[in-house]
């Protein structure tokens, strides 16, 4: 009843993402719900890739391997078959305890994770079958062993990939969209989110570490980068939100399921209409149009003007007039050690 | 009203405030006017200091050669974020201390005659920090080079996607990609020249994906900050790590380059990275 007054339930009403919050008196509380939906995104009960996939499809057939270095348990990889469609699917997989996340490292992939996607992303091109990707990660693994294999490229390669794979691409983010490493296998015809889901540049902690130098002004950050579901929306970064369950997808999977797979279905269905030539035009219009900016056809700001002088330095400027050296233009050059680079 | 006299203030404002510049890597004191003539490479060290656009542009390609495209882009706040300042208070700083509207330039040039497009990254604004008008610059930059048949060349020098567009910098990375694939397909080449620092989303995006890259030497090139690897998995990054000479040891980079030889490193790469006859369309 109290979700209904808020509107909060069903199809959310879009007037309230996209403008400032209407009551501006209220910002811890919206801090706090962010925070809560932050919370739910990372539920350690919330369904995973795999078990999407046990309740929506009638058969799965996970591919392994990257042929280049390993296997890496936290993308899964193969195929599927959701109501008709045939599909290759590649998603993020957590753990649902300490032994499997070992083993999964969390969720948090490897170079050899992507490459594993790209493989069978590749493959479902040359069979043309729609691909669906399941987006639940809080960022590509940032260790050592990450960069010496070159996780920066696996991203950038898969990135640029799906925009240009000639076959649909739905993509859903399903838990954690965390930066590069949700983007590598998030780039679609279409993208959806459940209700509960996150999409950001950085986590709020690593944003708050950064622009606040303290992890504790983590539910902030995630406030100020609108990481909501609704919120990406709004942006248009994400296309549909897809309703989750009372109290969130954690605490009933086979409805997440259930709701998440008609929303797939129909995109497939939608997407397998379209030409693939110009589905995959439309797929690079999406992303070429992605961000605002202004543009004018005048000549770049002014250079910093000189300190205002006052009568007496003007006077004083006529007596040494010659002595002093032509001021440079403007001292871009001078600015050898800009600040650091956590000062962005 | 009293009488004012006149201050002194502003004469000793007149000496210029910086004459002298302490390498931050061996701490020597250098002289800026010795520094300018070693294209601000310490002499004693070999330490790179960061450039700024114009003068990396100017050491680069032949003397008047350049014509600026798309000066006017400017950033929006699409957020309304705000962190310790606003964002549209932190690009009117960075603005007025660069003199630039955004961080990347781009434009035609010419290096020892062979025509190039080229965009140049500038630390000095934001960070180099890639937002709507840094990803809008590299894909125009890239489309450019595509009409016109001509190597593309990115000189990066970033510390990632600007927080304060969210996932509209982060869509950046996808916008960028989408134009260099086009360009690779229709086989125009492109250089990506990592200086210090290249980390983050221009990394993971079109400064890992030359057909060559090089480095300048001991640049910080990275996915993960130090800071954002520690904050996630509690692991501190051993130093001397994410440097150029790491990547260049695990195949991320063709070449180190010194500062002083990159024009003509470039130049004599460019004789090689021809335009080739595009692929025939598919279907």
């Amino acid at each position: 009843m109290v979700d209904r007054i808020l509107g909060r339930r069903e199809a959310q009403p879009p007037a309230e993402a996209p403008s400032e919050p209407t009551v501006e008196s209220t910002p811890v509380d919206r801090k706090a719900e962010v925070w809560a939906r932050v919370q739910l995104a990372r539920n350690l009960r919330r369904p995973r890739t795999l078990e999407l996939l046990g309740i929506m499809a009638d058969e799965v057939v996970e591919l392994h391997g990257d042929r280049l270095f390993g296997d890496d348990g936290a993308i899964v990889a193969g195929f599927a078959r959701i109501d008709g469609h045939r599909v290759a699917v590649v998603g993020q997989q957590k753990g649902a305890d300490t032994e499997e996340n070992v083993r999964r490292n969390f969720g948090m992939p490897h170079p050899e994770g992507y490459r594993k996607a790209m493989r069978v992303m590749e493959l479902a091109e040359r069979c043309s079958l729609p691909v669906v990707t399941f987006v639940d990660v809080p960022g590509a693994h940032p260790g050592a062993e990450s960069e010496e294999r070159g996780i920066a490229e696996a991203i950038a390669r898969s990135v640029g990939l799906m925009t240009r794979l000639r076959t649909p691409i739905v993509a859903v983010i399903t838990g954690e969209g965390g930066s590069g490493g949700a983007l590598a296998i998030a780039v679609g015809d279409v993208v959806l989110a459940l209700e509960n889901a996150v999409y950001s540049v950085i986590t709020p902690e690593g944003c708050a570490s950064i622009l606040w130098r303290t992890v504790d002004e983590a539910a902030t950050a995630a406030l100020a980068m609108r990481m909501t579901a609704n919120e990406q929306l709004a942006l248009g970064v994400i296309d549909h939100v897809v309703p989750e369950p009372e109290g969130g997808a954690h605490l009933d999977h086979e409805e997440t399921g259930r709701r998440l797979k008609a929303a797939i279905v129909r995109e497939l269905d939608r997407l397998a209409a379209i030409p693939v030539d110009l589905l995959v035009e439309q797929r690079y219009r999406r992303y070429r149009s992605l961000g605002a900016y202004t543009e004018v056809v005048t000549e770049a700001p002014a250079p910093i003007a000189p300190p205002r002088t006052g009568f007496a330095d003007r006077l004083r400027g006529l007596f040494e007039a010659g002595s002093r050296a032509i001021p440079a233009p403007l001292q871009v050059g001078r600015r050898d050690e800009p600040p650091a680079r956590e000062d962005v | 009203m009293p009488v004012k006299f006149p201050g002194f203030r502003s004469r000793r404002e007149a000496v210029p405030d910086k004459l002298w510049t302490r390498c931050p890597s061996c701490s020597e004191q250098l002289f800026n006017k010795a520094l300018e003539k070693t294209l601000h490479v310490c002499p004693s060290c070999g330490h790179h200091f960061r450039l700024s656009s114009a003068l990396r542009l100017g050491l680069l390609l032949d003397p008047g050669s350049f014509e600026e495209r798309d000066p006017g882009l400017a950033a929006q706040d699409m957020l309304g974020f705000v962190d310790q300042k606003t964002y549209p208070d932190r690009l009117a700083a960075a603005q007025l201390a660069t003199g630039m509207r955004d961080a990347a330039v781009w434009g035609f040039g010419r290096i020892e005659e062979q025509r190039v497009a080229i965009l140049v990254m500038d630390f000095g604004f934001m960070g180099g920090s890639m937002g709507a008008v840094v990803g809008e610059k590299v894909a125009r930059a890239a489309e450019g080079a595509l009409a016109s048949r001509v190597p593309l060349i990115i000189v990066s020098a970033s510390g990632g996607a600007r927080m304060q567009e969210g996932t509209i910098a982060l869509m950046q990375l996808a916008k960028t990609m989408a134009a260099l694939e086009r360009l690779r397909a229709a086989h125009v080449p492109y250089v990506s020249v990592m200086s210090d620092p290249t980390t983050g989303g221009v990394f993971a995006s079109f400064a890992a994906m030359g057909d060559v890259n090089l480095a300048e030497p001991n640049a910080l090139i990275g996915f993960a900050g130090a800071r954002v690897g520690a904050g996630t998995i509690g692991q501190e990054l051993p130093p001397g790590f994410q440097r150029a000479e790491f990547l260049l040891r695990h195949g991320f980079v063709d070449r180190i380059v010194a500062r002083v030889d990159l024009r003509r490193e470039l130049a004599l790469l460019l004789r090689y990275l021809v335009p080739g006859q595009p692929e025939p369309a598919r279907g």
